[in-house]
């Protein structure tokens, strides 16, 4: 069958199995291997992609029912050079240390600010709750986050100031 | 690497025209929406289907949540998410809230379905206890139109539902009784997230004087489907709820369930959960009644 998968910004059509997983789809199809694929049953979240705006397990999501769809994955988080703050975050407090979890948890971090732009520990605990982190940085990875909200809403304020004055 | 047996996908745009597809390709073809329950039982080839018709278009249709002054309705389509985050749907009923908490994920729960999960008859799940518990009916939409049927109608054995293979589940309906009423959630689970070792949700209706109008327990893991036990009602009608009639109530649950042991816990264990989680439930519904 004929799939149209939006990945990115960038239209897609290929021609796939009807049973191709998403993540395969992205990893095996597309190229775009920054998705991980892990656990294969929908516990481990390293899979973790956005499927019109809502984080979801993409090797729980058939690539066909991502048809006529926007995905988002890690490799849409950048702005060309210039790391997502979420990405700076983990950068800056040692949110990854493998690293096999990590586009997951971003996803789904960023997923979290943009709902919630200044989560307690407990709220961040509960987002990822369904992604496991083999290394066990979990205390480092809530760091990550809240530097990344204490980040953006200090970058927000400049901007503002800067078209106040 | 797990991958579902080949199977041809189809897309469903409206109930009717999944219901065309149904009664064209009848038992070769089967209906997925969120997937979370049905792709791992494919990938593990415990259910393989030559069809598989995705319903996720339909929830602008069945993705709803109404609440009427003697009714609640909830679409087929809801999700887990959406179950979760309606502060209305917990005012009335705050067994949901204490369910979704517990199901899954997060992330799981953007995608999984209240009918997805009803469908799946899975002996452990949480929505069919609370269905039970609340005493809901299910609407099946076949292609000459609707009937309505009780949980225990729905449910007829592990895996196994009173839904046809040109049918749809289209709606779940749930009584509101007047007078004050609480209704809980609890369950047992080996780490977060994961399937029931025994879970137990109640309601409880007070009239006037404080005394039980009625109340229901359901059980979830401890027999082929989830368990209403009508035993519990009768013996709590009529009564002013106290601690001694919630030990009553847990040692009837103990006595009437069925569970079997697995890895998830001996039979006596879970008979002993089955107990002290219809206390429990019972104890926290009654305190949100009086509140």
């Amino acid at each position: 069958m004929q799939v149209t998968v939006t990945v990115n910004g960038v239209e897609y059509t290929k021609e796939i199995e009807g049973r191709l997983l998403l993540v395969h789809f992205l990893r095996d199809t597309l190229g775009l291997t920054g998705t991980h694929w892990g656990c294969d049953t929908s516990n481990c979240g390293t899979c973790v992609v956005w499927m019109d705006g809502e984080p979801v397990k993409s090797c729980t999501v058939l690539a066909a029912m991502a048809g006529g769809r926007e995905v988002r994955t890690v490799e849409g988080l950048a702005n060309g050079a210039e790391l997502d703050p979420i990405q700076e975050g983990f950068r800056q407090c040692h949110g990854l240390q493998c690293g096999f979890c990590t586009p997951g948890m971003l996803m789904t971090c960023r997923h979290l600010l943009d709902k919630n732009p200044d989560p307690t520990e407990g709220e961040i605990r509960e987002a990822i709750s369904g992604q496991i982190c083999r290394c066990t940085g979990y205390s480092s990875i809530v760091r990550s986050v809240r530097w990344a909200a204490v980040h953006e809403a200090e970058a927000a304020e400049t901007k503002e100031e800067a078209v106040a004055q | 690497m797990q991958v579902p047996a080949p199977f041809e996908y189809e897309r469903a745009t409206s109930v009717d025209q999944a219901i065309g597809l149904l009664e064209r390709l009848g038992s070769s073809a089967r209906l997925v929406a969120g997937g979370h329950s049905l792709l791992p039982m494919m990938k593990l080839r415990l259910a393989n289907f030559e069809y598989l018709i995705d319903i996720n278009d339909l929830h602008g249709e069945l993705g709803y949540i109404r609440l009427g002054a003697d009714e609640v309705r909830i679409g087929a389509m809801t999700r887990h998410r959406e179950l979760l985050e309606s502060d209305a749907l917990a005012q009335v009923f705050p067994v949901f809230r204490d369910a979704e908490k517990v199901i899954a994920d997060p992330i799981v729960r953007n995608r999984g379905t209240l009918g997805g999960s009803l469908c799946q008859a899975d002996p452990s799940e949480d929505l069919s206890a609370v269905c039970t518990t609340l005493d809901a009916s299910c609407v099946i939409r076949g292609a000459n139109g609707e009937r309505v049927v009780s949980m225990e109608e729905f449910h007829v054995g592990p895996y196994e539902t009173a839904v046809a293979d040109n049918e749809i589940l289209t709606e779940i309906r749930i009584p509101v009784k007047s007078g004050k009423s609480g209704s809980a959630y609890a369950k047992v689970e080996r780490r977060a997230g994961d399937w029931a070792v025994v879970s137990a949700g109640a309601a409880i209706w007070l009239d006037d004087k404080g005394h039980i109008h009625d109340a229901r327990v359901g059980l979830a893991a401890v027999g082929p489907n989830t368990t209403g036990i009508p035993e519990i009602s009768a013996a709590l009608r009529g009564h002013e709820p106290d601690e001694s009639l919630f030990e009553l109530a847990g040692a009837i649950a103990a006595r009437s369930c069925d569970p079997s042991t697995d890895t998830r816990g001996s039979a006596e264990y879970k008979r002993h959960l089955a107990d002290e989680l219809t206390r429990r439930t019972l104890r926290k519904a009654v305190e949100r009644a009086r509140s």
